[in-house]
């Protein structure tokens, strides 16, 4: 896949990215962790995602990735069903760190209720909210 | 100077045909083993066991217990663990002949003095609590939080109410969500405020009739009293739901207020922190848990029962879950906490929690000028500062593990990092009340030197100990938990 510029994506406070696109008739998030949130886990050594047909909700838990420092849950900034899992990053987790916004991107999802994307951030609030936090 | 002969694996140290001990001739007619036991039970070859002298194992211990770091060594500040020392007439008295030598299957009545040890420390436990019901069985702290959701969920049953869901706080134990998992239920998190506390908007959002449990630590893992509590457990009775009280830091509160009396209705103890039984290669650990009156009839069984003569096992309960440990639990680490508990007396346990929160706020007050303490400038038992204004005094990436490992050289334990997740950088400083204020100067100075020193020394620390950084990436995802010989060209092994 190829790597989504960031200044383009929609980002929530849980440092989740979410790409969408229109497929038929329905929007597609694509939904990753950003830089620095990876940056902040340091070496990754273990995630956990859903399966294809789980059902997600905005703010609710998918999944876990695990650092040498912590777990950590990955919240879902969309609501909708999981229509594809990039299956093999957990196995290799050096890719998420290379390449956040693309080779290392989580799961699809087809958004069935659309009420929380109003509540994402844009790449600048995005980068301010990051900088509060460093 | 380091022996580093001893210390290699202790496979590779074995040579065919050594022995520790050697038995004297069999003076019975041997009997093939194969007559013995059906051949489908007999391994192909022996188990390929290290063979070694008497010396090179005592050796091999001695010194690879000299490289570690324990409490009758060195101060362990590991927020959360309570490392607090443990008193050698716990041990003696654990170690008495009439304790060790008892068997698990004698009868009730050639076993009185044991039960009567057990029945009381059930007592003092419900009384320290504020929670009359009491189960000495569970293993561990978690195995308490484990039995304790299983009593809420047989609790829930007999009501016909289904409630498959556990609220955690986001500052909570990993423990607490893992239990719920182990228990079949869905842990949710509960959101803290910037103070460290619960946030109750997100707690009443998140509140309704398909809560079981809500868990939580008070003090929690900030080192900070709840004061929401009675409204929280107000919160969570009205709409049917239980409250657990994770018991990890009753050390601040012996003696000052009780669990039951705040609102629990489930906790659990742990007799190695709290209770002064040794951590980790002291033994088995316990987790035993108190609850209320009404919960009582599905704890696990078997429990002491007394009529004021005699002691008995009470095996059965229509409504308990059953057994959650074999026999009757780890009875050696219970009976330390017995004695801890006796040699203190309600008015030293209270002293205890007393020295162990002035021992906190002294070195919470030493620490704050030069790391940040986000929650507040008083704590309980333990305070949680944050290393992050090191990323970028110095540019280190990992600034709390930096520090953590480069207090290994100067003979301090680090205290944990990362934990909880809610503080960046978080280093969680535990002293106990078992430390001198000369023990706490010396740990404060040094912490402050380290802030002080420059990024490299840090970033490679430590220097001093014999394995400096593993490799912990690698541990976590490819780990070798099984010695195998390594072959040389030949193929033949190699010891």
């Amino acid at each position: 896949m190829a790597t989504f510029d960031p200044e383009t994506l929609l980002y929530d406070e849980t440092h989740e990215w979410v790409h969408l696109e229109e497929e038929g008739g329905a929007k597609v998030a694509t939904v990753g962790i950003t830089d620095f949130a990876v940056e902040q886990l340091t070496d990754l050594t273990f995630m956990e995602l859903p399966s294809v047909g789980a059902e997600v909700r905005a703010g609710e838990e998918f999944g876990e990735v695990e650092s040498v420092k912590a777990v950590s849950p990955l919240y879902s900034p969309v609501t909708g069903e999981v229509v594809a899992v990039n299956e093999g990053l957990p196995d290799r987790l050096e890719v998420l760190s290379q390449d956040p916004f693309g080779e290392g991107w989580l799961i699809k999802v087809r958004i069935t209720d659309e009420s929380s994307l109003a509540n994402l951030m844009d790449y600048a609030a995005y980068r301010k909210q990051c900088e509060g936090e460093a | 100077m380091r022996n580093r002969q001893a210390t290699q694996l202790i496979f590779e140290l074995s040579r065919p045909g050594r022995r520790a001990v050697r038995l004297p001739e069999c003076d019975v007619p041997e009997q093939p083993l194969e007559e013995l036991v059906p051949s489908r039970h007999l391994a192909g070859e022996p188990p390929p066991l290290p063979e070694v002298t008497e010396p090179e194992v005592v050796r091999h211990f001695t010194n690879l217990s000299t490289l570690n770091m324990s409490v009758d060594t060195h101060f362990y500040p590991l927020g959360s663990c309570t490392m607090k020392y443990n008193p050698k007439r716990n041990e003696a008295m654990a170690s008495l002949p009439g304790i060790v030598d008892l068997h698990p299957y004698q009868p009730d009545e050639t076993a009185q003095g044991m039960l009567a040890l057990l029945f009381a420390l059930q007592e003092m436990l419900a009384e320290i609590s504020g929670l009359p019901a009491v189960s000495l069985q569970p293993a561990a702290g978690a195995h308490g939080e484990l039995t304790a959701l299983m009593v809420a969920a047989a609790h829930f049953r007999n009501r016909g109410e289904e409630r498959p869901r556990v609220l955690v706080p986001d500052s909570a134990h990993g423990t607490n969500p893992a239990s719920a998992k182990m228990a079949g239920m869905q842990a949710i998190t509960v959101r803290s405020t910037s103070d460290g506390f619960v946030d109750l908007e997100d707690l009443e959002e998140k509140l309704d009739e398909r809560v079981a449990v809500f868990m939580m630590t008070n003090p929690n893992t900030l080192g900070r009293f709840d004061g929401q509590i009675v409204r929280i457990a107000e919160l969570v009775h009205e709409r049917g739901g239980l409250i657990y009280l994770d018991g990890a830091n009753m050390n601040a509160i012996l003696g000052k207020t009780r669990p039951g009396d705040f609102g629990a209705d489930m906790m659990h103890f742990n007799p190695h922190k709290t209770f002064s039984g040794p951590h980790g290669g002291g033994g088995p650990g316990a987790g035993p848990i108190c609850v209320t009156r009404e919960l009582d009839p599905y704890l696990p069984r078997p429990i002491v029962r007394s009529d004021g003569e005699r002691y008995w096992l009470e095996h059965s309960s229509e409504r308990s879950i059953g057994r959650v440990r074999s026999f009757f639990g780890n009875v050696g680490v219970l009976v330390r906490a017995y004695c801890y508990i006796l040699s203190y007396g309600g008015e030293g346990l209270r002293r205890v929690a007393e020295h162990a929160v002035l021992n906190a706020n002294y070195l919470l007050s030493r620490v704050k000028h030069f790391l940040p303490v986000p929650q507040g400038d008083r704590c309980m038992h333990e305070f949680v500062a944050s290393a992050t204004p090191l990323k970028q005094q110095k540019g280190l990436k990992q600034p709390a593990m930096d520090v953590a490992k480069r207090l290994l050289d100067f003979g301090f334990h680090a205290p944990t990092v990362y934990f909880p997740l809610t503080v960046p950088e978080a280093m969680m400083i535990e002293p106990t009340e078992t430390e001198s204020r000369e023990t706490l100067d010396a740990f404060a100075q040094t912490l402050f030197r380290i802030t002080d020193e420059p990024a490299e020394l840090l970033r490679e620390a430590p220097h001093t100990t014999w394995i400096s950084r593993p490799d912990e990436v690698r541990a976590a995802r490819q780990p070798v938990l099984k010695w195998e010989p390594t072959r040389d060209a030949t193929g033949d092994a190699q010891r």
